[in-house]
């Protein structure tokens, strides 16, 4: 960062590799804290590859990868890595939410207690303590009324409000969202978008991958189009998706506006 | 056609909403199902001749069965089929899902264990390893702890009387259904989507806690309709156990008819406990299974009891009606 802050997420060169399929092919990139930075680009991009790497989900091949100043999945001693232990990865995760597509709730476990899963087991804290701040958070996405249901009796949009909130009760200090629109009916995608608002609007640093245009360039300080596996161009997202200056990313535009 | 049309196209050839006003409800003769009739009429004559044959045939001296049906011996016989069935069913359930989860672990030393354990305990038959087991006081002689092919504590040499008859089914019965159960947990956890665990994963949770909390509650659904089965069945496996001659259901009704030489109503006896317990099984099985199906569906289907309560319900306000 020109100004001395750390970023929050620094890639240097990053590249991953599934057998000879190469999907990330060096990757550099800064998210600076308090930042909304939303990745858009064509299916295989590897721009979900890139997230999942972030919280570690996906091994790094080549490349450096920190998070808020540390390695992500490693320590370095003097010039030598060592690849960090199961329990280290889960400390580092803890600092990380993540959304996904497909939204991953718990299905044998109600709203509130999918919130209050990971407070309880894996900080450890007290059961009242975290229900107290799970019916909090269920009632700041809109859900107050819905704690004691099952993810099938809800909605798609509440489920995916429901993640948001699951993620939150580990107080994150970055969330990542992969696609968190692009499995709902087209009527229920506002209800994610505007709980994202709101929390982009708190202050939270977030790292979106997403098709919604509209959103990026409302509520995004930073857009980046990757295409196969490398950042083609990046900008403010006013500025990438109103003059776009590379003919891929022209392309994609055209197609998704 | 007074009813008021949606914007309604004028008929003319395309499609569209058109008026369709209220319809009088349907009256039709049903078809008749002559086919239904006659497999009733046999399936019925059958089984009257059965009955006739059950009731008029002397051998089968019903008198004698409702004499030993509440014996004691038979009682204890069935109180030791339960014992086993409990014993044996539990081993096999905690074995089986550590070595379904070593088969899915990432070591292959520890996943071709597995492999192994089960290849040998399902490729031979089980009433092979009760006797083995009950042989094993001929092969090893003592049992110590300490370092392997160095020094040691001797804990026992006689292992005649540490593995009892009773030691000998058990071991027998839990550790071939171990190798059954293991194949039923590993579907079973298999068939928990694997976004379950990149959520768990994401949330900082650790394989043991995603494993215990997330998957083996959902891989429950999957693992408890076999497992009932496999209850169901080993009540039954059990019986072997009379081979080596452990007293349980069938052995104690053995031990009276070779007596008595009454073998037809003695059998008659333990089949009855048999139906019994298992009938008992079945309606548990069906409870477990719905605790299970939580999240799984909307509403859960009314239990056969719910089901008596609401028939119930809408009778009795009818009922004092005074219709």
């Amino acid at each position: 960062m020109s100004d001395g802050t750390v970023a929050m997420v620094r890639a240097q060169g990053v590249r991953k590799s599934f057998g000879k399929l190469e999907v990330l092919r060096g990757i550099d990139l800064e998210v600076a804290p308090r930042d909304v930075f939303c990745l858009i680009g064509p299916s295989g991009s590897g721009k979900s590859t890139f997230l999942r790497c972030i919280n570690h989900l996906e091994k790094v091949t080549a490349g450096r990868l920190s998070v808020d100043g540390e390695l992500v999945g490693y320590r370095q001693q003097g010039d030598k890595l060592y690849e960090l232990r199961d329990k280290e990865v889960c400390q580092k995760r803890q600092q990380i939410g993540m959304v996904f597509q497909h939204f991953n709730l718990f299905p044998h476990m109600t709203a509130v207690g999918n919130v209050m899963e990971a407070p309880i087991r894996v900080k450890g804290e007290s059961k009242a303590v975290v229900r107290e701040r799970s019916l909090k958070l269920l009632d700041r996405v809109g859900l107050a009324d819905k704690c004691d249901s099952y993810p099938t009796q809800l909605s798609g949009g509440q489920q995916q409000r429901v993640a948001i909130a699951r993620a939150l009760a580990m107080e994150p200090k970055l969330m990542l969202f992969d696609e968190p629109t692009s499995a709902l009916d087209p009527e229920l995608v506002g209800e994610v978008l505007d709980v994202m608002r709101d929390l982009a609007t708190e202050g939270m640093t977030m790292i979106v991958v997403t098709h919604e245009m509209g959103f990026a360039r409302e509520v995004g300080d930073a857009l980046v189009f990757m295409d196969e596996g490398v950042v083609v161009e990046a900008g403010t997202p006013r500025d990438v998706i109103t003059n776009p200056q590379h003919e891929r990313t022209q392309s994609f535009l055209s197609k998704v506006l | 056609m007074a009813t008021s049309d949606p914007v309604a196209t004028d008929g003319a050839g395309g499609s569209g909403v058109v008026g369709g006003g209220d319809p009088a409800p349907i009256k039709a003769i049903p078809v008749r199902h002559r086919g239904r009739w006659v497999a009733a009429a046999i399936i019925l004559v059958l089984a009257a001749q059965f009955a006739h044959w059950l009731f008029t045939e002397p051998e089968f001296q019903w008198s004698v069965v409702r004499h030993y049906l509440f014996a004691p011996s038979i009682l204890t016989g069935v109180v030791h089929t339960i014992e086993l069935t409990i014993i044996a069913m539990f081993m096999g359930i905690v074995l089986g899902v550590v070595l379904a989860v070593m088969r899915l672990a990432a070591n292959p030393i520890v996943s071709g264990a597995a492999w192994i354990y089960i290849w040998f305990f399902r490729g031979t038959p089980v009433l092979v390893q009760l006797i083995f087991w009950f042989a094993l006081p001929s092969v090893v002689h003592s049992i110590s702890l300490g370092v392997p092919f160095g020094p040691a504590w001797l804990l026992t040499n006689d292992v005649q009387s540490l593995v009892t008859k009773f030691i000998a089914v058990c071991l027998g019965l839990g550790l071939n259904e171990a190798a059954y159960m293991a194949e039923i947990a590993r579907a079973g956890i298999l068939s928990v989507d694997e976004g379950q665990v990149e959520a768990a994963s994401a949330l900082g949770m650790t394989r043991i806690q995603t494993m215990r909390r997330i998957v083996l509650p959902q891989a429950m659904r999957v693992i408890i309709p076999p497992t009932g089965n496999e209850t169901i069945s080993m009540l039954k496996t059990s019986s072997l156990a009379s081979v080596i001659g452990y007293v349980e259901l069938l052995y104690s009704a053995q031990i009276i008819y070779d007596r008595t030489y009454q073998t037809i109503p003695l059998l008659i006896v333990a089949s009855i406990w048999y139906l019994f317990m298992t009938s008992i099984l079945t309606v548990g099985q069906y409870y477990v299974e719905r605790r299970y199906a939580r999240g799984a569906q909307r509403e859960l289907p009314p239990t056969p009891l719910q089901k008596l309560r609401l028939v119930l319900a809408r009778r009795a306000p009818s009922l004092a009606a005074g219709t």
